[in-house]
């Protein structure tokens, strides 16, 4: 990818990111987050991984986030009068997160991160597809494939014991 | 072809985990917060993405791919606790929600 596509994806990405936090409103915090969500998802299709790019916009922007909607629909929530913090939580907050990037952006920015071939280098014809994610996933990454369908079936238990009217 | 060096995702990633930690920090509302969490989840994702395409192994987007079933896993189990919680105490606000606090 060119750098100033780069710059102009990454100003689109933070600007919704922005908005996720800054709107006094609910249901605009939750579209906000579903544009974020197809940002990265465009990253994702310009970093050669088609597949997860997929799954970001059908399972996340999707799935995820209509439940995230239909929940702040139920609830019927309205803007919010006090919807950010008092000021010196607010400041305390801004200070410590620039804190947090500063310190982050000292070590990113340094040169010979990630050695092997880099990003120039051209990948295999068949990375991030689907038959070689499949690959990696049944072999190596079987147990924690398992272990994943145990969590999936204990979390839908579980939220539809706590959603039920009353707990006996 | 100019290509884009791996720190400047690097960099975008904390920038956006960055968002998401203030907006846990300052919003009230749970479900917000809830979203600002997502966002420093997907914040990673990008970052692992990135770090798979530089190495040139698919391991990466193999976590991602667990990274988004516990992401689909918490937001169900999330909701759900808002949702009781909702109704027994007829707010979401955060700072309304302080039995356990001391």
């Amino acid at each position: 990818m060119s750098p100033v596509l780069f710059g102009i994806l990454a100003a689109l990405l933070i600007a919704s990111a922005l908005g996720v936090v800054l709107s006094a409103s609910p249901i605009r915090s939750a579209l906000s987050l579903v544009l974020t969500l197809f940002f990265i998802a465009v990253q994702f299709l310009f970093l050669d991984a088609q597949l997860v790019a997929a799954l970001q916009v059908v399972v996340y922007a999707g799935a995820i986030m209509v439940l995230f909607l239909f929940v702040i629909m139920l609830l019927n929530l309205q803007e919010e009068p006090q919807a950010i913090a008092r000021l010196g939580q607010r400041a305390a907050a801004v200070f410590l997160g620039s804190l947090f990037l500063l310190a982050a952006v000292h070590f990113l920015a340094k040169p010979g991160i990630g050695a092997g071939t880099g990003m120039a280098g051209a990948v295999p014809a068949t990375f991030g597809s689907t038959e070689l994610l499949a690959e990696t996933l049944f072999t190596r990454f079987l147990f924690a494939f398992e272990i994943t369908s145990v969590l999936l079936l204990v979390a839908v238990i579980g939220a539809v014991v706590l959603a039920k009217k009353t707990l006996t | 072809m100019t290509v884009v060096p791996i720190n400047w995702y690097l960099i975008l990633g904390a920038v956006l985990f960055t968002i998401g930690v203030i907006g846990v920090l300052v919003r009230r509302n749970v479900i917000v917060i809830f979203m600002s969490i997502e966002l420093m989840l997907n914040a990673v994702n990008l970052v692992f993405v990135a770090l798979s395409r530089q190495l040139h192994v698919m391991d990466g987007q193999v976590v991602v791919f667990f990274v988004m079933t516990v992401a689909a896993a918490e937001a169900a189990v999330g909701l759900a606790i808002i949702i009781s919680t909702f109704r027994n105490r007829e707010t979401v606000n955060a700072d309304e929600l302080n039995l356990l606090r001391w």
